[in-house]
């Protein structure tokens, strides 16, 4: 009798963990249950064609137009600034904690690091505005007080340590033996960093780079503080525009009532920016894992 | 000649790691209230052996046996068998002394505790001065009980890791490689205190150390590649083997 | 051969110099951001600036509504995320077996670490303001922070059990300790300060959030405070709270932000001073736990 009493509360509990556990896959269902169901109302209305090729987002106006195409430019461009300072500083940084100072020290400057990747949204979208875009008014004197360029730097030192710490990681799990190898070949630090350690960690360092786009991409508060409210379909950075995040900002600030067509435009934006961020979390996950597996 | 109970059995008993096989047919009885000794070359499989007794191996995903291994003439793989009392039966002292990171009392009255195994306060105390007596380890923690287990050194932590063994007051208690980590000192006396603890408990013990096991057992095993090669009295196995690798073994020719 | 010479310097410092300079660069910023705020916020920071309610004039708003309602969101997230994270993180590390539902999971969470978390906001906008009819409640905006932050406190907990070594788990069961047992008794506890580091973690960045309880439709002018838990009748405490409106500290200084008057600036400015002291405040307490318990953990 005493046996089976243990043996169903390990079962009982062994349930309601489980239960606990997929409760996350009951909030992926939900998010996917919730998109499709206002966006497939959304198509509805209207057409398909006219989402990916108008070059006009004007669902709040009198001359309704419903392209994608200014949002997601707005929310490529910001990300393609963002990233190229990310990258290039993240990377750096990932080598030369990685690579070049002692491991003490790394300890120190890894979290230091973090904080920029603690500091509340709003507040880079502040400074953004307030600081640096009148910073580059100095540089760029016909730039705009909203425009691309202030959020995306601004963004960049936001996902900087993503990149470095992700990279970082990758760096330290390449095993000693192949450096070893590398420095007995007669190579010297610089070439055992290019030649051995990056292309041994590419993979994880891709993973990071991937992780930051889809960061960037989903970020809502800087852009929508510092890029404006205003949808914009055009190439140059100095000018405002309006990224998806910042667009169902800007809906869900008005009194938008439930069942209109603006209403289920939030969803059909929100469903663009989920499938772009989907795919590259996915991409991102199995480049991690492929590093993991290798020097396991 | 004095009376010899067999406690455990093994018949015919082998083990896979997914499917690669640790133990091959293993025939081996253990009797009670001896020390018995397991020797043999890394990897052939001594504490596979030990592990399938207290059914630790449970834990390692893909782990399987065929054949019988038998407690009291149970069969320990049989389906009705109850494993928390299997190892309430069968006590285990590891290589490395892994007392919990908890005071000196606390490590000893877990296993009371998660078996209800006292009365009161009184009682619980009790039992756990008494193993540590068992342990002799008594005179050395009394003042300092709520100490945590990790201020003792590697001696005395493995003699509270046996303490903790102790007292759940098991019938077998299993050791695999209990000196291995400590020095020459600690090690004696470890051996002293099994040598002691013979009298009530049956022992296996897994070692690398020819001198341990011709110290200790009374018997003694040598496998080799997950077969056991011979198995007699320590006396026996050290002074006339009649396997050559068992030989070669102990002298020191491989291994 | 001289020139060689210079390249092959030049070359073999680069990443010294570059990586401490990019260092410097990246530190240099967020220093220049923390002096940026509080020279224009300093001024702001007093008393009446705690206890007021937002105001049409910048010299008499302040954060009161913002910050209480903070601190009930906050306080209200940690409860949802404790158990549920902390359970997840223990049935993937420690009952989940290998094969396709854990990698399913492990996956899956990963992903909605992911996630933006405006995406969250449109979720909980549907479920829980209209399907369940808690409206732009306290209740609301709790719950859809907390599916924010799970991932962060499931994936903390997992590599602080990852942390604890066999050697515990297998002491406790050759005792003939169960699974639930040794889990509570012993893996809990030696992994506990590293859990509650993950937990904290995920309060900083939850305390940050706005776009999400913007989407809910949290309100941006809010010049009330949500009933008080505590009451003078039995039993003393009252959940009436959770059904009221709610502002929060970042969508308080976004809407400062947003205006043109330079006066909501410097208010907006003195809001973000306080906002970094408590979520650097948090992350440092996260970071404080965590070397504790890597420490902790090296003993062994
Ligand atoms: N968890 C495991 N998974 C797969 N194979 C294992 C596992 N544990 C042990 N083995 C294999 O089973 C065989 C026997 O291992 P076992 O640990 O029993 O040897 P041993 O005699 O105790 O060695 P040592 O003296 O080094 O402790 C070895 O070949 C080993 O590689
Ligand atoms: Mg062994």
């Amino acid at each position: 009798m005493k046996i089976n009493k243990n043996k169903i509360i390990e079962k009982i509990t062994e349930g309601a963990l489980f239960i606990s556990a997929s409760l996350s896959i009951f909030v992926t269902i939900g998010i996917i249950i919730v998109l499709l169901f206002e966006t497939i109302e959304f198509f509805k209305e209207v057409p398909l064609i006219k989402f990916f090729t108008e070059k006009q987002w004007t669902p709040l106006f009198e001359d309704k137009h419903f392209g994608i195409l200014p949002l997601l430019n707005a929310t490529i461009l910001t990300s393609l600034i963002s990233m190229i300072v990310a990258i290039s500083f993240g990377l750096t940084i990932a080598v030369f904690i990685s690579e070049y100072i002692k491991p003490e020290k790394r300890m120190i400057l890894k979290p230091i690091m973090e904080i920029l990747a603690v500091v509340p949204t709003v507040v880079y979208g502040y400074f953004a505005l307030l600081f640096v875009t009148p910073l580059l008014q100095k540089i760029f004197p016909d730039i705009s007080t909203f425009n691309a360029l202030s959020p995306g730097i601004v963004m960049g030192f936001m996902i900087i340590p993503i990149i470095a710490t992700m990279s970082d990681d990758a760096m330290q799990a390449v095993p000693k033996w192949l450096r070893e190898g590398g420095y007995a070949l007669g190579a010297n630090k610089f070439q055992v960093t290019t030649g051995v350690v990056i292309p041994s960690a590419l993979s994880g360092i891709m993973a990071s780079f991937i992780l930051g786009v889809s960061r960037a991409v989903g970020e809502t508060m800087i852009v929508t503080i510092a890029a404006g409210q205003m949808p914009n379909f055009t190439f140059n950075v100095l000018e405002p525009m309006e990224t998806i995040t910042a667009y169902i900002v800007q809906v869900s600030l008005g009194d938008t009532p439930a069942g209109t067509l603006e209403f289920k435009t939030i969803f059909a934006a929100g469903m663009t920016l989920f499938v772009l961020t989907f795919v590259l979390n996915i991409i991102s996950y199995f480049l991690k894992s492929k590093y993991r597996e290798r020097y396991r | 000649m004095e009376e010899k109970n067999i406690r455990i059995e093994a018949k015919n008993f082998s083990a896979y790691y997914n499917d690669k096989i640790a133990l091959k047919e293993v025939n081996f009885k253990i009797y009670s209230n001896k020390i018995t000794a397991i020797i043999g070359p890394s990897g052939c499989g001594k504490s596979t052996f030990l592990r399938s007794i207290n059914r630790m191996n449970d834990l390692i995903e893909n782990f399987s046996v065929t054949g019988e291994l038998l407690l009291d003439n149970k069969n320990i793989y049989e389906k009705e068998t109850d494993v928390i009392d299997l190892r309430k039966r069968v006590g285990m002292v590891f290589q490395k002394p892994n007392p919990f990171p908890k005071s000196i009392f606390e490590n000893i009255a877990y296993g009371l505790k998660i078996h209800k195994m006292y009365q009161n306060y009184d009682d619980l105390y009790m039992k756990i001065e008494n193993s540590l007596k068992e342990a002799a380890l008594w005179d050395e923690v009394k003042d300092d009980l709520n100490k945590s287990a990790f201020d003792l050194s590697g001696g005395q932590q493995q003699r509270l890791c046996i303490a903790r063994a102790l007292v759940i007051k098991p019938e077998v208690i299993l050791m695999d490689e209990p000196t291995a980590s400590l020095d020459p000192i600690s090690t004696a006396k470890i051996e002293e205190l099994i040598v002691k603890l013979k009298e009530h408990y049956t022992i296996v013990i897994v070692t690398h150390n020819m001198q341990q096991a011709a110290r200790v057992s009374d018997y003694s095993a040598f496998f080799m590649q997950g077969e056991m090669i011979e198995y007699d009295e320590t006396a026996k196995i050290f002074t006339a083997p009649s396997n050559k690798l068992t030989e070669e073994y102990i002298t020191g020719r491989f291994g | 051969m001289k020139e060689k010479k210079l390249i092959y310097k030049i070359r073999d410092n680069f990443f010294p110099v570059a990586g401490l300079f990019a260092t410097i660069i990246s530190l240099g910023v967020l220093f220049v951001l923390i002096i940026d705020v509080f020279k224009d916020g300093y001024l702001r920071l007093n008393w009446q600036f705690l206890t007021s309610y937002p105001s049409r004039i910048p010299e008499k708003a302040g954060i009161l509504s913002a910050w209480v309602g903070t601190l009930w969101i906050m306080v209200l997230t940690a409860f949802l995320i404790f158990p549920i994270g902390v359970a997840s993180g223990i049935y993937l590390e420690e009952y989940a077996k290998p094969g396709k539902i854990k990698d399913f999971l492990e996956i899956n969470i990963s992903n909605l670490a992911g996630v933006p978390s405006i995406i969250y906001g449109l979720l909980g906008l549907q479920i829980f303001v209209y399907s369940f009819k808690m409206d732009r409640s306290i209740l609301a905006g709790a719950l859809t922070l907390s599916l924010v932050v799970l991932p962060i406190v499931i994936v903390a907990t997992r590599e602080s059990l990852k942390a604890v070594p066999i050697s515990l788990r297998e002491a406790s069961f050759a005792l003939g300790a169960n699974k639930l047992q040794t889990v509570i008794f012993q893996v809990l506890p030696s992994a506990f300060s590293g859990i509650l580091s993950g937990v904290i973690l995920a309060m900083s960045r939850a305390i940050g959030e706005t776009a999400p309880l913007i989407t809910i439709g949290a309100l941006t002018y809010i010049a009330f405070l949500p009933t008080g838990p505590f009451t003078t009748e039995f039993p003393f405490i009252t959940f009436k709270g959770l059904r009221d409106f709610f502002t929060v500290l970042p969508i308080q200084v976004f809407n400062w932000v947003s205006r043109p008057q330079k006066g909501f600036h410097a208010n907006a400015a003195a809001g973000i001073i306080i906002l970094l002291i408590i979520s650097l405040f948090i992350n440092f307490l996260a970071i404080y736990l965590r070397i504790k318990f890597e420490k902790y953990m090296r003993r062994k």
